[in-house]
């Protein structure tokens, strides 16, 4: 903190500054806008000087890297010691397709992996469900059984690499799955390293792929939060996600805030149900967007980082740093990909990528090119890999911690984002926290207002997007486009037919039955799963048995 | 007094991308249109029987999972059984540029991609259905 006297120097020397030199610029040459704005419509100064952050109290507000508040990093050496896990989201058609895929990433020096289910999977459809018609293996890998599972890890060895499954309201049973390979593959569950997304709420606000209502998919969260932290403790038992918030058109401070949100819900309903705050909160994990404004998106992570540190220890009254540290995904904005124009993309990829390093991440998926246009083909998705190793290995941004500390702009940009997403939080508890505010439709209708001004800036052309609105060109419909097999449908019909004459149908039986009555009780869930999940039955079957005896969700839709 | 035009924004197929379906409700709205979304996760026969029981004269499909093949020509199909070729149905998302001439051969009036202003949506409307509106009336 400076001392009033020079404030009141440096206030004086830019209020001089601005009348003499900037006026008579000005004059001459009126600046691009009245009024300049960030990505998220929050105003932008001409110039950041000390004033702007006068009150920044460097070891209450900043620290050091990996101590409290973490604004820095969570870690005391971070990209110098290991570089961010770069880590591609992949997985289409059938478990021998995706296989493959697995193996070319990680030949290419990929180091971990990122399974993307089909929509089926994640909403707990077999194949051969009619809703799955024309859905199977089409976003996603399909998985019905532990058969298929096997056949997605074959010859991947579970205790070298780590493993991120984005799966929600099944989170449990996949998680069972992997599991019962990595059993069979001889490895302990306590080497086990990998996350599920597990965060059903964004689900609700944002991204669909709910099943049951929120009050059993609370208990499935913590009967896994409980679970994992005796059985499998290095697993991330939850990303909670702001990634799919901000794709559906939210702010960064929006962002942020509705993340924390629901981390707070999810963090409320494990103490309820009787575990200790420093038992489960380390394995939190978080999942963040990397959007176009590239300072505001870094002073957003630094933020983030903050706030959730400072909750956790004040009014969570954890003990541990490890409960107090956002450890976080970064994905580029899938939103911001432009089907004109597709290389141009590779560059709005590599400087998002750059806000996510600069920013701290722990972990890393770059968009492909061409995914506005179709899943990514293997040239697109190694070019988006290139360009995480090229940042790493090239740019020198990894060679000191948060480089951007202590840059005015930046500083201030990252209270300010602290400060609006403390009002939202402060708005949704005020509400009864999360799950209320989105049985509200408040969350939703927040994030829509944002989406619909984003659309109308555009329009009107206060906001440039290359290639769409702004230096348009006449172009060749693109090539090379992966497309999936339609037989992939009809193959995992027929494996499902034939494991179901195969397995043992008394015992699956069984396993269902005693699933059942463990569902219907507040046993802990997850054992009753895994034993259901060995026995071969299907996804599909288990979801019936827990739909049965939990019901279904049935959204709000406000437009 | 002119009635106004009534469209159903419709998400078929199981993806929960519904932030374009949204912004362009929203959108034709503001254009004076009557608008009502179906959510997401609907089959065909909900979003033909929701276009028969509303009397819309468009229906607006998005769908971002790659099932567009399978279930976009199903929704015309059925919308054509049941009240003959009135509703004009469109389509957005991700839909592959070879696939457009599929969908259209198939009796979808249009695709509108990714970074197609709401505008150009919005006139398309107008003319076809007013073309229709004229028809009838002739």
């Amino acid at each position: 903190m400076l001392k009033e006297e020079a404030l009141q120097a440096i206030r004086a020397a830019k209020d001089a500054w601005e009348t003499q030199k900037v006026q008579k610029a000005i004059a001459k040459h009126p600046e691009r806008h009245e009024q300049f704005m960030t990505g998220s419509g929050y105003p932008v100064e001409r110039l950041y000087t000390p004033v702007d952050i006068a009150d920044l109290d460097y070891l209450r507000d900043l620290g050091f890297p990996g101590e409290y508040p973490f604004t820095r990093g969570v870690q005391p050496t971070m990209y110098r010691g290991r570089f961010w896990t770069m880590r591609q989201y992949a997985g289409f058609g059938t478990a021998e397709e995706s296989n493959q895929r697995y193996k070319f990433l990680l030949s290419q020096g990929q180091t971990g992996l990122s399974v993307a289910f089909d929509l089926p999977t994640q909403i707990g459809y077999d194949s051969d469900h009619p809703m799955a018609e024309g859905e199977v293996g089409k976003v996603g890998v399909a998985i019905d059984s532990l058969a298929d599972m096997e056949v997605l890890f074959n010859e991947i060895p579970l205790d070298k690499v780590s493993t991120s499954m984005t799966i929600n309201a099944p989170a449990a049973i996949l998680l069972c799955m992997y599991m019962a390979v990595a059993e069979k593959q001889g490895v302990p569950f306590n080497k086990l390293r990998g996350t599920i997304q597990n965060d059903i709420l964004k689900e609700y606000a944002a991204r669909g792929t709910y099943i049951f209502p929120p009050e059993p998919s609370m208990r499935l969260i913590t009967d896994i939060f409980a679970f994992c932290s005796k059985e499998l403790p290095e697993w991330n038992t939850i990303s909670i996600s702001g990634y799919h918030i901000r794709e559906a058109g939210a702010t960064a401070a929006q962002e942020i805030a509705f993340t924390l949100a629901d981390a707070i819900a999810y963090v409320e309903a494990a103490l309820k149900a009787g575990l200790q705050v420093d038992e489960f909160a380390p394995r939190l994990s978080f999942f963040f967007n990397a959007h176009n404004d590239f300072f505001e998106e870094i002073a957003k992570f630094r933020a983030a980082r903050r706030l959730w540190a400072k909750i956790m220890k004040e009014r969570f009254g954890a003990k541990d740093p490890r409960s107090m540290m956002l450890r976080f995904h970064t994905q580029t904005a899938g939103c911001t990909l432009t089907a004109q124009q597709p290389m141009n993309n590779i560059v709005r990829v590599a400087i998002q990528a750059l806000a996510a390093v600069l920013g701290g991440t722990q972990s890393l998926h770059t968009n492909s090119y061409d995914e506005a246009l179709a899943l990514p083909c293997e040239e697109a998705v190694r070019i988006a890999l290139r360009t995480q190793q090229i940042i790493a290995y090239e740019s020198g941004v990894a060679e000191t911690i948060d480089p951007l500390g202590g840059s005015y702009y930046v500083e201030a940009l990252t209270n300010r984002l602290e400060k609006e997403a403390q009002d939202y939080i402060a708005k949704i508890d005020a509400m009864g926290g999360a799950v209320k505010a989105i049985e509200q439709g408040y969350i939703q209708r927040e994030i829509q207002d944002s989406a619909y001004r984003y659309q109308k800036e555009v329009e009107s052309g206060r906001r440039t997007v290359v290639g769409v609105n702004k230096f348009q060109m006449e172009e060749e419909p693109p090539k090379n486009l992966l497309k999936v097999d339609p037989a992939v449908g009809e193959a995992q019909k027929k494996k499902l037919k034939e494991l179901k004459a195969q397995r043992d149908n008394r015992q699956v039986a069984r396993c269902l039955e005693e699933l059942r009555r463990v569902a219907s009780s507040t046993e802990n869930i997850i054992p009753a799963i895994y034993e259901a999940v060995k026995a071969y039955a299907t996804l599909g079957e288990i979801c019936d048995v827990l739909r049965d005896v939990f019901g279904e969700y049935r959204p709000l839709d406000i437009v | 007094m002119m009635r106004k035009i009534r469209v159903l924004i419709a998400k078929p197929g199981l993806d929960g991308h519904d932030r374009g379906a949204k912004v362009i409700a929203r959108a034709l709205r503001d254009a004076g249109m009557e608008v009502i979304y179906t959510g997401i996760r609907q089959t065909p026969e909900q979003i033909v029987a929701a276009a028969v029981q509303e009397d819309v004269d468009v229906v607006g499909l998005s769908l971002l999972s790659g099932a567009h093949l399978h279930l976009f020509p199903k929704v015309v199909k059925l919308l054509r059984e049941q009240v003959g070729d009135k509703v004009l149905v469109i389509g957005g998302g991700i839909i592959p540029e070879e696939d457009i001439p599929i969908l259209k051969e198939q009796g979808v009036a249009a695709i509108f991609g990714p970074g197609t202003p709401t505008s150009v949506i919005i006139d398309f409307i107008k003319e076809k259905v007013g073309e229709k509106s004229q028809g009838t009336s002739a």
